[in-house]
């Protein structure tokens, strides 16, 4: 029909107009920097490395096993091993990174180094406001500004760091038991307990 | 009358009373060009920002809300951003007409204000021709916009102004057109006359404004249609459907030019939508007896707010038309029913004369059918033979 | 523009007047990304048009063969970034095959619901970006934004991104769904009916779109078919090839849906079969949301890291929204794929372009552009 296709448009459009003032499935904007969406458990921004205890390089889980820096699609973390070995969680000596970098800005947060990492040692952020006018200053992270407790692992990502945490502490238990029954026994190899 | 009714009249009277009586009509001419210019330049910035923000709303947006409360400084800061930017003038411009052309677009512009009567005893100057003077200064805009597209030296801008002016023409025609039947019913030109020719009352009080009777509704959307291709807005904002050739004759347009062109291009859609107002829309009439205490300032401009509103909503719903059918539908479709207006106008004229019961319905009607049955017709022969209903079949 | 006097240009036949040259892209409004269509016009009609890509080249087929199997997934995602979970389907579907990997059930219908989710998205999306390319001021995208900002946040609550999902693994799917998932997805399909009746209110009716889309950029059957046009295009024509139909991969083969085709194979049609394609995608959706199994999620023998295939060949393809997506995987044993080929919808159905827009205006051509349904970084990679 000639023009009332154009007016059912107009109506659409004017019911739109009225909706949005009171409809909140119409006006869906999110006012950002005042008002912020809460957080998805399961978004993913930047990996970070979790540690545990209080002393951040001591407590670092990650073995530099450097497995997620050849896994990384876009390349862009860069580990060196640290000679100097430290014990992990359950009591065994582990190798430490001396050097971890990521460069965040070639980062594209697909989360891959997390899912083969077998000591549960890389997470993802949910950290995001990250944009700064220093690209090699602030977006080039070492492992002093990647490492973040297990709380706030915890925090972010309830379900999973949970099923982790009850996980090694079964681990813990089981190695301290079998500590406690080979007290007097020389130590032999083992292999890592935390392995998936 | 009530003293709020005249109350810009009075100060203007005031003001040019301080004057010797020599110089009284000059200053009285410049008190109205500054008030033209301060109202509708604010009227600019604010319809600058009422677009965006009910486009927004249609759009399920916000609009702008940052700068300053809801957003209301943000004309303010769109400004300073306009005339802080580089102005630059391609190499190979013709850099006189480049210069003149935002120039040309926006001074006739203002002109054109000076027929519109804003209220009761408030127009700038009262010509006899006064309606005549509006299309002469009008018709200005087609010259800048040529001017602006051809001195780019810019393929877009050759394409934009080459559409601007196709566009233009043909849209002037059914503008012109459709204008007629109001004045061959007032029996004048002037546009004061013309509204007071709306003034009266019927059926306990509504107003007889043009827009009532079959040949002023089809004038008025016939005049809104036309003045929507004049003015470059969507659906007919060919001349620079950024979609298709970047901006048009505005490409190579930056900084203060460009918002000179926008300063331009607003302010003729005020004074097409002021004279819709004035035509059809009876002016500053009110719309019912007993709301006359009400200004008359505040009815021209609650129903000039009204159709920049409808100018909006039209640009928020359709989509752009290709050329060839902007031009037919001008050609075959608006200057053609525009023409039948005329007739119909004529119709009403001789019906007025009938005496019998229930007449009013029964003219009504059959003039609104005068009308209707054209709009059918041609409708469908612009849109030519129409195939068959579209089936979609499904395959399982 | 001034009238050149090459004798060349002089001997121009059947034309007394020059053709205006405009290079359309890479950086223009409508181009959808960075395309650029060098077209000769004249007056406003298009007498030759050469389309020309590579501008979004990213090297990704051979950055893939130096990646390990799993590293390719992220890079799926950013072929095609509106459809990041198609993609991961394909290339997933192809690895399966080549190292003979079976997704679970569970698996299967979770690629089933997140496949078609990503249909809503980009046939909304894409009428969005159509009606924009003909000048509706955004009013119709925004619209399609809105719904598809529900579904990305139902993609962000599931995969933790909006648009690069990296969901989808060989064997099966990264991570299950999230508790609630279900009732949020299943309360947004019932919701979409009413956004597609007021889409349709607002454009199909409309005169101005009937306008400029009838007889506009019409695709012959015949010549779809030679140039290996799929998708909603070919079907448009009137050609009945799905592959969710024809392969019946997946579970596909479970669920009872139709397939819409058009008759003329113009741009209305090219829009009207994605509306009517949106609505037996929620009919698969409601199916898929009531049948969904409960069971593992992942193949017990996919190996994430480190997969060596057999040596062998193999190519996966899906009905993606925008017509066949397919990868082509060779391996020889190693961890990374000796060769790794795309088949991008978007690439062959723009290859007919200069077909479809010969001798219509320049305005038809960024509409027909705009009905072909591009995503640059699929057309480049």
């Amino acid at each position: 029909m000639n023009g009332f296709g154009i007016i059912k448009g107009m109506i659409e459009t004017a019911r739109n107009f009225v909706g949005s003032y009171h409809d909140a499935q119409r006006l869906t904007t999110v006012q950002y920097p005042e008002q912020k969406l809460p957080p998805v458990e399961n978004a993913r921004t930047i990996p970070f490395l979790v540690f545990d205890g209080d002393d951040a390089m001591a407590g670092l889980r990650c073995t530099a096993c450097v497995i997620c820096e050849k896994e990384c699609p876009p390349q862009c973390i860069y580990i060196v091993k640290d000679q100097v070995k430290k014990p992990d969680y359950v009591g065994k000596m582990q190798m430490q990174p001396k050097v971890f970098d990521i460069d965040i800005s070639v980062c594209m947060s697909c989360g891959i180094c997390v899912e083969v990492c077998p000591f549960d040692a890389i997470k993802m952020d949910q950290v995001f406001e990250l944009s700064t006018g220093d690209r090699f200053g602030k977006l080039l992270l070492d492992k002093h500004q990647l490492a973040k407790p297990n709380d706030y692992f915890v925090k972010i990502h309830k379900t999973e760091a949970s099923e982790i945490d009850v996980r090694r502490e079964e681990d813990k238990r089981k190695a301290e038991a079998a500590a406690a029954a080979k007290a007097a026994a020389p130590k032999s190899p083992a292999t890592p307990g935390a392995a998936k | 009358m009530s003293g709020l009714d005249q109350i810009f009249v009075w100060i203007g009277h005031r003001a040019a009373g301080w004057f010797p009586a020599s110089v009284q009509p000059l200053v009285s001419a410049v008190l109205a060009i500054a008030g033209v210019m301060a109202v509708f330049g604010t009227c600019f910035a604010l319809t600058t920002l009422a677009e965006r923000k009910v486009l927004g709303r249609m759009q399920n947006r916000f609009g702008p809300n940052r700068v300053g409360p809801y957003g209301l400084l943000q004309p303010l800061a769109d400004a300073v951003k306009m005339l802080t930017k580089e102005d630059i003038v391609p190499f190979s411009a013709d850099k006189t007409l480049h210069f003149l052309a935002p120039l040309v677009l926006t001074v006739p512009v203002w002109l054109a204000f000076a027929v519109l009567p804003f209220g009761r005893n408030m127009s700038a100057i009262n010509l006899d021709a006064g309606i005549l003077f509006f299309f002469a200064v009008g018709s200005a805009s087609e010259l800048a916009v040529f001017m602006a597209g051809w001195s780019s030296q810019n393929k877009y801008s050759l394409v934009g102004a080459m559409r601007a002016i196709a566009q233009m023409i043909s849209y002037e025609v059914p503008l012109v057109l459709s204008v007629v039947p109001v004045l061959m019913l007032a029996g004048s030109l002037e546009l004061n006359d013309i509204v007071a020719a709306q003034g009266t009352y019927t059926f306990g009080g509504l107003a007889r404004w043009n827009v009532f009777t079959p040949w002023g509704l089809a004038g008025l959307i016939l005049f809104l249609i036309a003045a929507t291709a004049e003015s470059n807005r969507s659906p007919f904002d060919l001349p620079e459907g950024e979609s298709e050739i970047i901006a048009g004759f505005l490409t190579e347009y930056s900084g203060f030019k460009y918002a000179l062109f926008f300063l331009g291009e607003y302010l003729g859609l005020f004074a097409v939508t002021g004279l819709a107002v004035t035509l059809f829309l009876g002016g500053w009439h009110a719309p019912f007896q007993w709301l006359e205490w009400v200004p008359s300032w505040f009815w021209f401009a609650a129903k000039f707010g009204a159709l920049i509103f409808l100018f909006i909503w039209v640009r928020a719903t359709l989509p752009r038309l290709r050329l060839d059918q902007l031009l037919n539908f001008s050609w075959r479709f608006l200057v053609p029913l525009s023409l039948i207006n005329l007739l119909v106008a004529a119709a009403w004229y001789w019906t007025g004369a009938w005496k019998f019961p229930v007449v009013a319905p029964i003219r009504w009607l059959l003039c609104a059918a005068l009308i209707a049955l054209p709009y059918h017709w041609l409708g469908r022969a612009l849109r030519g033979a129409m195939p068959p209903p579209r089936k979609y079949i499904y395959a399982e | 523009m001034s009238a050149s006097t090459l004798p060349s240009e002089l001997a121009e036949p059947a034309s007394d007047h020059q053709l205006l040259e405009v290079s359309l892209g890479p950086q223009h409004p409508s181009t959808h990304g960075v395309f650029r269509m060098d077209v000769s016009l004249d007056g406003e009609m298009v007498v030759k048009l050469k389309p020309v890509f590579g501008y979004l080249h990213r090297n990704h087929e051979k950055i893939a063969e130096k990646c390990s199997y799993l590293g390719s997934i992220p890079y799926t995602d950013r072929l095609d970034y509106i459809c990041s979970l198609t993609n991961n389907w394909a290339y997933a579907m192809t690895v399966e095959k080549l190292a003979g990997l079976v997704a679970p059930e569970r698996a299967e219908y979770i690629r089933v619901i997140l496949s078609e989710l990503t249909r809503l998205i980009n046939h909304s999306a894409l009428a969005g970006f159509l009606l924009q390319d003909m000048g509706a001021l955004g009013t119709p995208l925004m619209y399609a934004f809105r719904e598809r900002e529900k579904i990305l946040d139902l993609f962000e609550s599931l995969t933790g991104a909006r648009m690069m999902c990296n969901y989808m693994r060989f064997g099966g799917c990264r991570c299950d769904l999230p508790p609630g998932w279900i009732e949020q997805t299943r309360s947004l399909v019932a919701n979409f009916p009413s956004f597609l009746d007021e889409f349709e209110a607002l454009l199909t009716g409309n005169e101005i779109l009937q306008a400029r889309t009838e007889g506009v950029g019409v695709l012959t059957p015949q010549l779809a078919v030679n140039a290996g046009v799929t998708g909603p295009m070919l079907r448009a024509t009137g050609v009945n090839y799905d592959i969710r139909k024809v392969d019946a991969y997946g579970v596909y083969g479970r669920f009872s849906f139709r397939v819409p085709l058009g008759e003329r194979g113009d741009v209305f049609d090219r829009y009207m079969i994605r509306i009517l394609e949106m609505r037996e995608s929620l009919k698969i959706l409601e199916q898929a949301l009531r049948d969904i199994p409960a069971g593992p999620i992942i193949d017990p023998k996919a190996k994430l890291r480190n997969l060596r295939p057999k040596p062998g060949e193999a190519y996966g393809r899906i009905e993606g929204p925008k017509g066949e997506l397919g990868f082509y995987l060779i391996s020889d044993g190693g961890p990374n794929p000796y060769r790794y080929r795309i088949r991008p919808p978007s690439l062959i159905n723009l290859t007919i372009l200069e077909d479809m827009c010969l001798g219509q205006t320049i305005a038809d051509a960024v509409v027909i552009l705009g009905s072909v349904d591009i995503v640059l970084g699929e057309v480049d990679r």
